[in-house]
C-alpha cells in the first residue's frame, strides 16, 4: 500500500483552444479543450496540465472561461501555467476551478511572488515551473561535473542560476511541487534528462513532475525509476493516439512502479 | 445505487479557497439538487446537507472560521443534519493542529493535527534503506474502509486525491471511519453520528470520490 506515481498529460492552450496538434481518434475537433480534457480524464490521468500560450494578458479571459468548462466534466486536479504573473492572475485561475498554478519566469524574477502565493493559496496549489539546460558534464547520470542552469522565455535566456539550487530555494519559498522542464529535451522523444530530474528530485523534499522528452512509454518508466521524480508529464505520446493513459500506467505497473489502475 | 435525498446542499464559503470544485462535483451528482456556496447561517442552517470544505493554513482558516462565527453555525449543525468535512474542514474539527505554532480547533473529534515530518520513510527497498516520503502527501493514495454508509458501491483500498502535510490523529478509534498510510497510519476519514469527515478531496478524487458525494447527499445521517 502506497502512493501512487502520477501520470499527467500537459497540453497547450491559445486563448481557450488546445494547439500544437492533438488528434485522437473518434474526436473531429481535437481543439475543444473540454472534449481532449474528459478523454483524458477517462484514460485515468491523473492530473491534467494546461500550459497557456496566449500571447496577451487581455486575451486570457479565454483562458478562464476554458477552465470554468473543463472543471464542470474532469473531477480530476487541474494545473494551469503560463503567464501566471501576479497574485491576481493566480485568484482568477483558481476562482475558474483550476486546482494548482504553475509559475515560471515570474519566479525568476521575483522570488517573493512564490512565497506571497503560498502564504495566500496554500503550497498545496502552488507549482514552480522549472526550464533547466545542462551547462556541464556529460549528462550521464551518476558524472558529478554535470551542472544544470535555470533558463527562461522558452529556454533562450540564460540567467545563471544553478537547477538544482533554484530548486531548493523554491521549496524553501513555499512550493507545493516543482515541475521540472529539460530544455535539451523538450520535443527530443529521446527520454528525459535523468541526470538533472535525479539531481532536483533528491535535493527537496517536495514532490517533483518530470517533464521533456518522452518518446515512449519505457522512458515514463524510467523517469521514476531512475530519475526519482514522483510524477511524469507528457504531450504528444499521448496526443495522437500513439499510446493512451491507460497503457502507460499499465506499462508503469508492470514496471513495479505503484499506480492507480481501477 | 444510492438515491439523492438532499434538496439542498449548502458549501460553507468562509473565504478560504476554491469552492468551484466542490460545488461542480456535487452538482455533478445532483443535478436536481440546490448547491449553493454561501457564508449566510440561515441559509445553511436551511440547507438538508452541509459541507465544510477547507484549504491552506489552519491558522488562518480557524481565524475565518470564529470571525464569522462558523464555528457556532457547523456546532449547531452537527446537531441536526448530514455534515461532510473536507481536508481542512476535517482539520478544523479536530482538537488542535500543532501547524502555525498550535492552533485550538472546533474539538467535535477528540484528536490531534500533526506534521509528517521532514524525514518520513517509507516502505523498505531492495538496497535496505527505505523509501524517502515527500511532504506534502500529494496523489492517489488507498483508503482502507471501515463500514459507514458513506463508503457504499466504492471498493474498499480504492485510491483518493490527497494533498496535505498534516495529518489525524483520533483519540477514539471508533470514529475513525477511514485509515490511510504515508510512513505511518493516519486518518483518512472520521465519522461520529451525522457528521462525517475526510482527508481527501472527493471533489477531485474522479469516480470514487462523486461516488462518495453521492452518497453523503443521499445520506440521512444515521450510521
Amino acid at each position: 500500500m502506497a502512493l501512487a506515481k502520477r501520470i499527467i498529460p500537459c497540453l497547450d492552450v491559445d486563448q481557450g483552444r488546445v494547439v500544437k496538434g492533438v488528434n485522437f481518434v473518434g474526436i473531429r475537433d481535437a481543439g475543444d479543450p473540454v472534449e481532449v480534457a474528459k478523454r483524458y480524464d477517462e484514460q485515468g490521468a491523473d492530473e491534467i496540465t494546461f500550459l497557456d500560450i496566449t500571447a496577451t494578458h487581455e486575451a486570457r479571459g479565454t483562458t478562464v472561461k476554458m477552465v470554468e468548462a473543463i472543471a464542470e466534466h474532469v473531477f480530476i486536479p487541474l494545473t494551469v501555467g503560463g503567464g501566471i504573473r501576479e497574485i491576481a492572475d493566480i485568484r482568477r485561475m483558481l476562482n475558474a476551478g483550476a486546482d494548482k498554478v504553475s509559475i515560471n519566469s515570474a519566479a525568476v524574477f521575483n522570488p517573493d511572488f512564490v512565497r506571497e502565493a503560498s502564504q495566500k493559496f496554500g503550497a498545496q496549489c502552488i507549482v514552480v515551473a522549472i526550464d533547466a539546460k545542462r551547462v556541464a558534464g556529460s549528462g550521464e547520470l551518476g558524472d558529478v561535473d554535470n551542472k544544470w542552469e535555470i533558463f527562461t522565455h522558452g529556454g533562450r535566456k540564460p540567467t545563471g542560476i544553478d537547477a538544482v539550487e533554484w530548486a531548493i530555494k523554491m521549496a524553501d519559498y513555499g512550493a507545493g511541487e516543482i515541475l521540472l522542464t529539460s530544455m535539451d529535451r523538450d520535443g527530443v522523444k529521446t527520454g528525459f534528462d535523468l541526470g538533472v530530474t535525479r539531481a532536483v528530485s533528491d535535493a527537496v523534499n517536495i514532490p517533483v513532475i518530470a517533464s521533456g522528452g518522452v518518446g515512449n512509454l519505457e522512458h515514463l518508466a524510467e523517469g521514476v525509476l531512475l530519475g526519482h521524480a514522483d510524477a511524469v508529464l507528457a504531450a504528444s505520446i499521448f496526443h495522437f493516439g500513439e499510446h493512451t493513459v491507460q497503457e502507460a500506467k499499465q506499462h508503469m505497473s508492470d514496471a513495479g512502479i505503484e499506480m492507480r489502475i481501477d | 445505487m444510492s438515491k439523492v435525498i438532499s434538496k439542498t446542499c449548502a458549501v460553507i464559503d468562509y473565504g478560504m479557497g476554491n469552492l468551484h470544485s466542490a460545488h461542480g462535483a456535487l452538482q455533478k451528482v445532483a443535478p436536481d439538487s440546490h448547491i449553493l456556496v454561501t457564508s449566510d447561517p440561515a441559509q445553511i442552517l436551511a440547507a438538508d446537507h452541509v459541507v465544510l470544505p477547507g484549504v491552506g493554513a489552519i491558522r488562518d482558516c480557524m481565524s475565518e472560521i470564529q470571525r464569522q462565527e462558523i464555528d457556532q453555525v457547523v456546532a449547531e449543525v452537527a446537531k441536526t443534519k448530514p455534515l461532510l468535512g473536507i481536508c481542512v474542514g476535517l482539520q478544523a474539527m479536530m482538537t488542535r493542529s500543532e501547524e502555525n505554532g498550535g492552533i485550538d480547533c472546533m474539538n467535535m473529534f477528540s484528536g490531534q493535527v500533526r506534521y509528517f515530518g521532514d524525514n518520513l520513510l517509507g516502505d523498505a527497498l531492495k538496497d535496505g534503506t527505505n523509501e524517502r516520503l515527500k511532504v506534502p502527501h500529494m496523489g492517489w493514495n488507498q483508503v482502507e474502509q471501515i463500514a459507514h454508509p458513506l463508503w457504499q458501491d466504492i471498493k474498499d483500498q480504492s485510491r483518493f486525491y490527497f494533498v496535505h502535510s498534516y495529518f489525524v490523529t483520533a483519540d477514539d478509534q471508533s470514529q475513525v471511519k477511514g485509515i490511510g498510510h504515508y510512513g505511518k497510519p493516519f486518518a483518512a476519514a472520521m465519522g461520529q453520528d451525522n457528521v462525517f469527515a475526510v482527508q481527501f478531496h472527493p471533489e477531485k478524487s474522479h469516480k470514487n470520490g462523486l461516488q462518495l458525494l453521492q452518497n453523503f447527499l443521499s445520506w440521512d445521517g444515521q450510521a
